[in-house]
């Protein structure tokens, strides 16, 4: 069973197989290594760029005015703030010229805490992504949405990040929620698509079949049912919120946990109907906690939902510091862990409505 | 001018027939007029701001006539600024719809009132949609060219910016991106040097004696020439379009040229006196040489200014964009540029 770069990689290859993906590029996408997570090893259409993130960026504007459906990687999200200017300028591409330029094009980017990355290579970009109209954006939690989600960013006419939580990015499907195709055993799948250490010029992957598979845009994806409260979340912190609502479980509160891995279009139908459901909602992320994403989630529960709320509609963030300190304490401070999520949600049920 | 910006002298010999001169001169005519239409337009009220290229047209016009235009990569992809009306008219450009972004109409074929004049976009044609932020265009133009490189054929990527951009990153991107060795691209750079950023001197700020020495640390080829000379202009245009077309590698190449409004409305748009006028110089040798009179030549002027008059009518009675649209055209459901 595939952990999410095998899933991203086999994405990758239906894609330069099926679907006419002719660049994945970024700085150490292409061989010997093959991405800073091995998420690009073995594509055909894979190359190394100059370490120039607006290059990147540009570039993968370009060939999507080109007609080239491609993959521009930013090694960690950290290092797309100097490129803000040439995201905005995509995002607007089709909406400036009035409907004459679209520009497919995908920017693939690890983001988040997680793996102790101290202040570089920890930061959020949903707060950021979600304030650059023009663009979808995918976030997935599991190897499968990742396949599904990456597959439908590439084909997707418009500009689209895809954002890869890294603290996920060896984590397994659950079972049931396999790629059709792959093997089961992961030391089988290893063999075929992740490439030896050492001396790697002669190696070829094999690639399982794997199909077609479109996870849509706006489409939310219920993990857990629950009648008392609802938790909306993405990303590293959406399997915390799973687990903390399996916690609390066993005190006889039934917690539904939604994850939204599409933050833009996002799936706003499934929201209203368990917040009226629950009265209770609770957003989760990671991001800095102002001006974050959750902050217009919430402000749309409020607008929408007043009257079906029970208890005001509630935003675990990050805190609102300039980065992620490296020290274990610092980081499990900066942003929600299983304990402070299944806080939050005991706090929100108990609130009196 | 001082001595370190004057441009390298280019070969006298002359390959131009007295047919093209004369039609250079007609464009450069109406491209003039057209920005001298559009000043007016502003500050006559019909127009929020002003931005273009009034003093480039010795070298925006013969750019626009060597130009491949067309649709996908066989053709040339253009990634211009916004001084580039003369090479838009020459490509075949309605001067009209200039007039149309510049009043922001509904009618305006580039943005639909959205953008500033002089911000161009036809995908028809390869113009990708120009941006007001300095020298972006020179971050994507290796993206086009890349595709070009691929397919096959003669199709370049040109890109076009002014001296003081160059400052910014995108325009090194440029520089090592189309000349990387794992795969060196099709892509024409121009910088058209006017020796200004807004109210800022070129001279004040850079320490390199031409923008063109910067090809040469990465094996670009590279060139100055007088924008200000039309048949220069073309000669030389010509010549590193076809280095670009057949080596399928970088040219990068300067024009010195004049600013005759300033920078934008921003700073006035006011007639400067001691720029050369190419226009002037262009005129004086086409009589020196019977080519036209100065008759013919305030005739062609006259009837410009009258048909762009009376376009500025038609377009005062154009109308504006609907708030309503606003949310229009964010996202594409269909991949037009894939579409054949």
């Amino acid at each position: 069973m595939s952990n999410m770069v095998q899933a991203i990689r086999m994405a990758l290859h239906v894609a330069e197989e099926r679907h006419d993906l002719t660049d994945v590029f970024g700085e150490d996408v292409g061989p010997p290594l093959g991405g800073a997570f091995t998420a690009t090893q073995g594509i055909k259409c894979a190359w190394n760029t100059p370490l120039d993130e607006r290059g990147i960026v540009g570039a993968s504007i370009g060939l999507g005015l080109a007609g080239c459906r491609n993959v521009g990687e930013i090694q960690f999200c950290d290092y797309a703030y100097n490129t803000i200017d040439l995201l905005k300028l995509a995002g607007m591409m089709y909406w400036v010229s009035n409907g004459d330029w679209n520009c497919p094009m995908t920017i693939m980017t690890p983001v988040g805490s997680g793996i102790r990355g101290s202040v570089y290579h920890s930061h959020s970009f949903d707060a950021t992504a979600t304030h650059i109209p023009g663009f979808k954006i995918a976030m997935p939690s599991t190897p499968r949405d990742a396949y599904g989600m990456l597959l439908s960013c590439i084909v997707d006419p418009n500009p689209c990040f895809f954002l890869v939580p890294k603290a996920l990015m060896r984590v397994r499907n659950a079972p049931g929620e396999e790629i059709p195709g792959e093997p089961g055993d992961d030391r089988a799948l290893s063999k075929m698509i992740d490439a030896p250490l050492g001396d790697r010029s002669k190696w070829q992957p094999r690639w399982p079949e794997t199909p077609d598979l479109f996870v849509p845009f706006g489409e939310a994806r219920t993990v857990r049912k629950g009648r008392d409260v609802t938790v909306v979340s993405y990303g590293r912190t959406l399997p915390l919120c799973a687990k903390a609502a399996e916690e609390l479980s066993q005190e006889n509160l039934e917690v539904e946990v939604i994850d939204l891995r599409s933050l833009w279009p996002y799936d706003w139908e499934r929201l209203k109907e368990s917040v009226a459901r629950t009265g209770r909602v609770l957003y989760v992320n990671e991001d800095t906690e102002v001006t974050n994403f959750g902050e217009h989630l919430v402000r749309r529960t409020t607008d929408e939902l007043f009257y079906h709320l029970a208890a005001p509609p509630k935003l675990l963030g990050g805190a609102f510091v300039p980065g992620i300190g490296l020290a274990d304490n610092l980081e499990m401070a900066s942003v929600p862990q299983l304990p402070s999520i299944r806080q939050a949600i005991s706090d929100l049920a108990a609130m009196e409505a | 001018m001082s001595t370190n910006l004057r441009p390298v002298p280019s070969a006298p010999e002359s390959e131009i027939s007295p047919e093209l001169l004369l039609r250079l001169h007609e464009l450069m005519v109406k491209a003039r007029v057209l920005e001298e239409r559009l000043i007016q337009m502003y500050k006559q009220g019909d127009g929020y701001f002003w931005i273009g290229g009034p003093g480039e047209e010795a070298f925006n016009v013969p750019l626009g006539m060597l130009i491949q235009k067309g649709r996908g990569p066989q053709f040339d992809y253009c990634h211009f600024h916004y001084r580039n009306s003369g090479t838009w008219l020459a490509m075949g450009g309605d001067p009209i719809d200039s007039l149309r972004q510049m009043k922001n109409t509904a009618t305006d074929p580039f943005s639909g009132g959205r953008n500033f004049v002089g911000h161009y976009s036809r995908r028809e044609w390869n113009v990708v949609p120009v941006s007001s932020p300095i020298e972006v265009q020179h971050s994507m133009a290796p993206g086009t060219a890349l595709a070009q490189k691929r397919a096959g054929g003669r199709g370049i990527t040109i890109v076009t910016g002014g001296d003081a951009g160059t400052a910014e990153g995108d325009f090194s991107t440029c520089l090592i991106w189309s000349s990387r060795p794992a795969n060196p691209l099709p892509v024409l750079m121009i910088v058209t040097n006017n020796k200004w950023g807004i109210s800022t001197s070129y001279q004040g700020q850079h320490g390199e004696k031409r923008v063109s020495d910067r090809g040469k640390a990465f094996g670009i080829e590279s060139k100055t020439i007088d924008g200000n000379d039309p048949e220069v202009s073309y000669r030389e245009i010509a010549r590193a379009m076809e280095y670009v077309r057949s080596e399928r590698k970088p040219f990068l190449l300067e024009a010195m040229v004049s600013r005759l409004y300033g920078h934008s409305s921003a700073s006035g748009a006011n007639r400067i006196s001691d720029e050369a006028d190419c226009l002037v110089g262009f005129e004086r040798k086409l009589e020196e040489r019977g080519l036209r009179s100065r008759k013919e030549m305030d005739d062609l002027r006259a009837r410009f200014t009258a048909q762009l008059q009376e376009a500025h009518k038609k377009v005062r009675d154009e109308p504006q964009p609907d708030g309503k649209t606003i949310y229009d055209n964010v996202f594409a459901d269909r991949d037009l540029v894939r579409e054949g």
